[in-house]
């Protein structure tokens, strides 16, 4: 099955004709990715041609879902028009919306999820500034490369999109079931622990790496869902034990403040949870060998 | 630099403020705002000089105000105590005073400037913010009757004093949501009207300018019964620099030099205390690269990263080129590792970074005169490699995994320690 997205997901882009939305909607397409349509107000009616494929553009997501049965919307739309295309499709009552635009304000993610959920939430979102969602062999919703990694039954959950694709390729032989880039703003729709818990439920999924870095306290809310409800194993990263209080790391929530938020608590939150922690990527990755082969 | 907002409280987590799109703002700065939004703020001036605090002083002893309050402006916590507020009685003792705090070092940060300000009288110290909390994806308002020191410390030795109200985005703040935070606030009823009434504006200036925190740390009560913010932080989400006004809060003085030039830039830098030079793609990446560093610097000397610089997705031969430049002008780096993994980005489009900002570098007559590991993986990555090796640049050394990577560099950065006696 994989997680959130499947071989019969059915993709619009939002912003499908902008250079970012054409781009990797044709790199979804040529990863198989069944990529059915996009939005653009301005430009219902006329076709996008991608990947050779001419694919359609509508002008709202609710004709695009009504014509096309669309179920996963990806968005890469710029920031200013973010929210508004966020909350149009909660409004056509998207099942999955993935938010890949990067440099949205706070307020207005606290706006649209609080949006969401006041509309009944059965929207999923994703993100933002995220790199996505992949099923390798199924389908690539997102910025995620397809090429690096193979199908196979591990779970990923990450913060940070590079070290999910580090990740990736370290296990390419062994393969994902599906890798989910959750995204490092303050506020995001998905966590760790709801992709932990689809992880969970997944019957093509044996063992989930979660990768976390500085910054907030959601991987120890993670590591406090694995004691209570996991059965699979979980492997853990964590980035940013040589970052300096008070110094910003690029990703935004990637800092330091006060005692908590470091890379150790993290670690030991973690540990104490039963999940195993490699030190680097590459430890992290022997450590996922292990417990793969041992079954 | 950062504001100290407790991660933890009691009830649990709660958010932290700061992301990397945050900007800080100098406490006269956060208070010309509050003026904008009617949010009561003391009567005060800035001044660079000891000369012009003088003449603030002597405007308000005018004005029948011989006392005033001279305030370091600093971009960091413990002013107080690190003797960076002072209350001078009169011109002539704001003018002593300003010149004792003006140049003043606190925590790193430089006094350049001060707020001579009206004193007040204090009848009582609260605490109230507000700010994103990152668990309940939503904001937060924290109030409490304890003010004027850190809200942390009243979180640990008074946990019921401090009141956090969930605040729901599309309901906002309205006078009962900000009379319902400051009674769980626990404020005294004399304080309640004055103290709704101000955080209902301080709710204008969260939301209107985008920021990511407003603190309030002392909300005074004054013994005319009057509610005003004596302190002030608000720290500004860049990300909503496009619809927000912002040239005002232009602050080079605050900057490292190389991180200044790195900005001018568009860079992602941030230097740190080691010898290596890092420079990668993607902050989680480059944040893992650093750990990595450490870790094989312990084998080596100690010898640590240099320096954050994620140069993002596209690597083009100019961002490389200006990081290499950015990175080895920094004096107290031995050595580099470029580590990039190929995700959309194919290693030979790297490579032929690489190789082209040596040679711009090279144009403009800027020698490399440290060793440059490099590690390429992924998406095209033999084909990278091959070009790096093809190029034949003296200085580059390819190594094939991210940590025998650093186990090299580190290795090369303590033996040119070690020769340059550095």
């Amino acid at each position: 099955m994989a997680i959130f997205l499947t071989r019969e997901s059915r993709i619009i882009v939002q912003g499908i004709t902008g250079s970012e939305g054409r781009r990797h909607g044709a790199r979804m397409l040529r990863a198989g990715t069944n990529v059915v349509g996009g939005t653009n107000p301005r430009k219902a009616g006329q076709t996008v041609e991608l990947a050779g494929t001419d694919v359609p553009v509508f002008g709202t997501v609710a004709d695009a879902m009504a014509a096309t049965g669309a179920d996963v919307s990806v968005v890469f739309v710029p920031p200013a028009g973010t929210k508004d295309a966020v909350i149009e499709a909660v409004d056509a009552d998207m099942p999955l919306v993935i938010v890949i635009t990067e440099g949205i304000p706070v307020h207005d993610t606290a706006e649209f999820w609080a949006y969401a959920g006041a509309a009944g939430g059965r929207t999923r979102i994703v993100g933002p500034n995220c790199p996505g969602v992949a099923s390798p062999g199924h389908s690539n919703a997102g910025i995620i490369p397809a090429d690096i990694t193979s199908q196979g039954r591990i779970g990923l959950v990450s913060k940070s999109g590079t070290l999910t694709y580090q990740m990736m390729y370290e296990l390419r032989d062994i393969g994902f079931s599906t890798a989910v880039g959750i995204g490092g703003d303050p506020i995001i729709g998905t966590t760790h622990i709801d992709c932990l818990a689809a992880f969970q439920d997944d019957d093509e999924t044996d063992a989930i790496v979660l990768i976390g870095e500085i910054g907030g306290d959601a991987e120890e809310r993670a590591a406090a869902f694995v004691e209570a409800n996991m059965t699979k194993p979980v492997i853990g990263y964590v980035a940013g034990f040589t970052a300096p209080e008070g110094k910003t790391m690029g990703h935004a929530g990637a800092i330091i403040s006060g005692t908590a938020g470091t890379a150790q608590a993290k670690k030991e939150a973690l540990e104490k949870a039963g999940v195993k922690v490699g030190r680097t990527p590459s430890e992290t990755a022997r450590l996922v060998r292990g417990i793969m082969r041992g079954r | 630099m950062s504001v100290r907002v407790p991660a933890r409280l009691p009830g649990g987590p709660i958010a932290q403020p700061r992301t990397d799109a945050d900007v800080d703002l100098f406490e006269h700065q956060a208070k010309e705002l509050f003026a904008e939004y009617g949010v009561p703020v003391p009567a005060g001036r800035v001044a660079h000089t000891a000369t012009e605090a003088e003449a603030i002083a002597a405007d308000f002893a005018a004005a029948g105000m011989p006392r005033v309050v001279v305030k370091a402006q600093v971009k960091t916590g413990g002013r107080g105590k690190a003797g960076g507020v002072k209350v001078a009685e009169g011109p002539a003792d704001a003018q002593e005073k300003a010149s004792q705090i003006l140049g003043m070092d606190i925590k790193g940060h430089t006094v350049h400037k001060v707020l001579v300000e009206e004193a007040s009288e204090i009848a009582a110290e609260f605490y109230l913010s507000f700010l994103v909390d990152r668990a309940g994806r939503q904001f937060m308002s924290i109030c409490s009757v304890q003010g004027g020191m850190e809200i942390e410390e009243v979180a640990h030795t008074d946990p019921d004093a401090v009141a956090r109200i969930a605040i729901d985005p599309l309901a906002g703040v309205d006078r009962v949501k900000a009379t319902e935070i400051i009674q769980a606030g626990r404020l005294p009823e004399q304080a309640v009207g004055g103290a709704a009434e101000l955080a209902e504006r301080l709710w204008a200036v969260f939301t209107d300018e985008d920021a990511t925190l407003v603190e309030v740390n002392p909300m005074i009560l004054t013994t005319d019964g009057r509610v005003v913010a004596l302190d002030g932080k608000v720290t500004l989400d860049d990300n909503a620099a496009f619809r927000q006004e912002r040239s005002a809060f232009a602050d080079s003085e605050s900057a490292d030099p190389l991180e200044a030039r790195a900005k001018a830039k568009h860079l992602n830098y941030v230097k740190l205390d080691g010898q290596v030079g890092i420079i990668g793609n993607g902050a989680g990446l480059v944040m893992s690269t650093l750990d990595v560093v450490a870790y094989a610097g312990e084998e080596f000397g100690g010898v640590r990263p240099a320096n954050f610089l994620d140069i993002g997705g596209g690597a083009s031969a100019e961002v490389m080129a200006n990081g290499l430049d950015i990175v080895l002008s920094d004096p107290d780096v031995r050595a580099v590792l470029v580590n990039v993994f190929g995700g959309i980005t194919s290693c030979d489009a790297v490579a032929n970074g690489i190789v082209s900002a040596i040679g711009m570098l090279a144009e403009r007559g800027e020698e490399v005169r440290h060793p440059i590991v490099v590690r390429l993986d992924g998406n095209n990555a033999a084909e990278g490699r091959r070009i790096l090796e093809e190029a034949g640049i003296a200085a580059v050394e390819q190594v094939a995994t991210m940590d025998d990577a650093a186990r090299r560099v580190a290795e090369l950065a303590s033996a040119r320690a070690a020769s340059t006696g550095a």
